[in-house]
């Protein structure tokens, strides 16, 4: 087969016709899609797309380019980093976690990744008209606990309310700010060839336990979601290994196989994945089999993608195995010159195959 | 037994490799998306050796459901009806728009994961009316049967049916002429309803082996390997690959159910056409429980009812291989597909363009045309 994927532009995100700007000079994505669909918000290619047609191009400036979950600015000689995430998960008190730690440790976790010590957070709430003031206090508290677990400080905020549409809501977004040790250098690009590819545990732990106690599913599990925050362990791997650490990337929303595909495209590297040393636990492979999910598509929160020097594994592997979010740490891909933006698999029974980004929201198949 | 091993299926690929005669083309064609997206999931195709390919059939429920019936379910989300479907559904791009962007557009469209679960809609939504968009073949014709079965079943509760029969299709396909195939791989799950009977007529009438497999990575390399030693001996009979699950190929008390509820009837298959015996209605008597009666919306069959220049009809015939498509990944991608076989996760376009890759070793011996 040759491959009419060579000139696929829709992949590459140039040459294809459906991603430049439609003719009135407002983006083609306007008439392709009409309406936002829930897949825009998946983390997957209709997510890729929102940012790159109508965000990039509207806001555009270096550190937005950059495409990481933070930004990092110099203030005289301080790098200061910058980071906003909204939460709007449901059910909103899941097994092993609720909204509001989520809210802390989603946003400490992407300050961590541009690799800084987090500081400070704001935080808004959107409350819908009815919610209980009990549930609400439970957030706050569980806010307050995660904030003193990961060492940072709530220190601004704002509250609206909003009418309600089928059951009272609640909606969290946070910002944080944290300050880049001296000689850190992590971002996307610098992922190279001869690079190694560390996960810090059993992976789609989160993303199965939230599934699993949702409405409509009626199906369950012990799981309990991973949210954790990541700080501590990344500030000890960079204090060992400086500016060895290459990328730090948590693969939230989307799963693994979206945040290896993201740093293959903006570092312009092939990456290949060897799915027998991917740690998934049983309990989780069995629940995603029967949603009929892929692991390595299934949101985390509390794991870590470290890709490191290739002459660093070993001492990188046993500075994260000593962190009690690491003890499952494993090595599951490396960084290669071939197929540049692409990641490919090695499966389990050897044969391999392309690791592409989710093309919309991962939902069971019927046959 | 431990499946998914990797030295249980370097030995069946040893053993393929061995049984497989140089310069003899060996035409393998499965009837399933989820054997598609097995051999495409394990990267199967880039293990196999040369002269064996393995061709996807019409085996997509989601991509040969016609565009009226789906128009049918969105007229009924704008009337005011909860439609509850499967998954796959949503984004299945007609004439009509898709139910997603009903959904988008104010209708109250809501994924279920079992006909159970549409039930159960109903029962906590008495003021609303409940239509069940029931998509699929035997494996999710039974538990709708079952559902419409179940004692108390609320008043407000309906089935839109667009059930499908695969052997009906399978016999259209030889009877085209062009299309060769050396053996069909039959899907174990349809098997473990239906019995036997379905696939016998194809080594019987039409001297094609057949072999019904499982849907681990093994199941489906065993297969292939079990119809290459039936080319070679020329003998064409019916095998079984799953028997820890089908342990034999008989009737279950699922056709039972499925014939209380449903009976046979010609069906509209998207980019085929009308195949006779190919599809299931409900019964006269359940007329109430039938949505099209209920709301009296019946919209015609559309001659073309795929996008210009989609060869979707050609895929889900295994005439071609996705790439052949002129459409295939420059204007037809899975976030903006034009054929159904793209927006399926059984779709055969939709599988290919997710896990195959022109990186890859060879995954084809040439173009299928």
């Amino acid at each position: 087969m040759t491959g009419p994927r060579a000139s696929d532009g829709a992949r590459s995100g140039s040459a294809d016709l459906h991603l430049v700007e439609g003719e009135s000079g407002s983006p083609a994505l306007l008439t392709r899609n009409p309406r936002v669909l829930m897949a825009h918000g998946g983390g997957g290619r209709l997510t890729q797309q929102l940012i790159e047609e109508m965000f990039v191009p509207a806001f555009a400036n270096e550190h937005l380019a950059e495409l990481h979950d933070g930004a990092v600015l110099s203030f005289d000689g301080t790098r200061i980093a910058i980071s906003t995430d909204s939460f709007v998960v449901t059910p909103l008190f899941f097994p092993g976690g609720d909204i509001g730690d989520l809210a802390v440790n989603g946003t400490v976790n992407d300050l961590a990744m541009c690799g800084a010590v987090p500081r400070y957070l704001t935080l808004g709430l959107i409350l819908e008209e009815g919610l209980s003031t009990e549930t609400l206090w439970r957030v706050v508290r569980s806010i307050e606990q995660a904030a003193r677990r990961a060492s940072v400080s709530v220190v601004t905020g704002d509250t609206k309310v909003v009418e309600h549409g089928h059951e009272p809501g609640l909606y969290i977004n946070t910002a944080g700010i944290g300050v880049v040790p001296e000689g850190v250098d992590v971002a996307p690009r610098r992922a190279s060839p001869g690079d190694a590819v560390i996960v810090n545990g059993a992976i789609a732990v989160h993303g199965t336990a939230v599934m699993s106690v949702r409405e409509g599913l009626d199906f369950e599990t012990s799981l309990e979601s991973d949210t954790a925050p990541l700080a501590e362990l990344v500030a000890v791997l960079l204090s060992k290994l400086g500016s060895s650490v290459h990328v730090l990337r948590d693969p939230t929303r989307g799963g693994v196989a979206t945040a290896l595909n993201e740093i293959a495209s903006s570092a312009r590297v092939g990456i290949e994945v060897d799915e027998r040393s991917v740690p998934v636990w049983p309990e989780v492979r069995g629940a995603c089999e029967i949603l009929g999910l892929d692991p390595l598509y299934v949101a985390n929160e509390g794991k870590v993608l470290a890709i490191v020097a290739g002459d660093v594994v070993d001492a990188a592997l046993e500075v994260i195995r000593q962190d009690p979010l690491g003890r499952e740490a494993m090595v599951i891909g490396r960084i290669v010159d071939e197929h540049p933006g692409r990641v490919l698999l090695r499966s389990a029974v050897g044969g391999r195959r392309m690791l592409d980004l989710l093309s919309g929201e991962q939902l069971p198949r019927i046959c | 037994m431990t499946f998914r091993d990797a030295d249980l299926v370097s030995n069946v690929v040893a053993a393929l490799d061995k049984a497989v005669e140089p310069g003899f083309p060996y035409r393998l064609m499965h009837v399933c998306g989820s054997h598609e997206h097995t051999i495409s999931r394990w990267g199967l195709r880039s293990l196999l050796p040369e002269g064996l390919e393995v061709i996807a059939g019409p085996g997509c429920p989601v991509c040969v459901c016609p565009p009226h019936e789906v128009g049918e379910a969105i007229e009924l989300a704008r009337r005011g009806a909860i439609v509850a479907t499967f998954g796959d559904m949503l984004n299945l791009p007609t004439n009509f728009g898709s139910l997603a962007e009903a959904n988008a557009s104010g209708g109250d469209v809501r994924v279920v994961y079992s006909p159970l679960d549409a039930v159960a809609l109903a029962a906590r939504n008495p003021e609303r009316e409940v239509v069940l968009f029931a998509v699929g073949f035997e494996t999710t014709a039974a538990p709708v049967a079952t559902a419409l079965g179940s004692a108390n079943l609320p008043d407000n509760f309906s089935v839109l049916v667009s059930h499908r029969s695969t052997p009906p299709a399978m016999e259209l396909l030889l009877g085209i002429g062009d299309i060769c195939v050396d053996g069909f791989i039959a899907p174990g799950h349809v098997s473990a309803i239906t019995g036997a009977e379905a696939w016998q007529r194809f080594p019987d009438a039409y001297a094609m082996p057949v072999v019904v497999a499982g849907f681990e990575p093994e199941d489906v390399l065993l297969a292939m390997l079990l119809l290459v030693e039936q080319i070679n001996r020329g003998e064409a009979t019916l095998e079984n690959e799953y028997s820890r699950v089908v342990p034999k190929l008989m009737s279950s008390p699922a056709v039972a159910a499925i014939d209380a509820v449903f009976e046979v009837s010609s069906a509209w298959w998207r980019g085929i056409g009308r195949i006779p015996r190919s599809g299931l209605a409900l019964r006269r008597e359940l007329g109430s429980r039938d949505a099209r009666e209920r709301f009296d919306v019946h919209f015609e069959a559309e001659q073309n009812d795929l996008p210009p220049g989609c060869s979707c009809h050609l895929v889900m015939l295994g005439k071609v291989h996705p790439p052949a498509c002129a459409l295939y990944g420059r204007k037809c991608t899975p976030s903006s597909p034009h054929g159904p076989c793209m927006v399926s996760q059984e779709g055969t376009c939709f599988i290919w363009y997710t896990y195959e890759s022109e990186e890859l070793p060879a995954t084809t011996q040439g173009d299928a045309s």
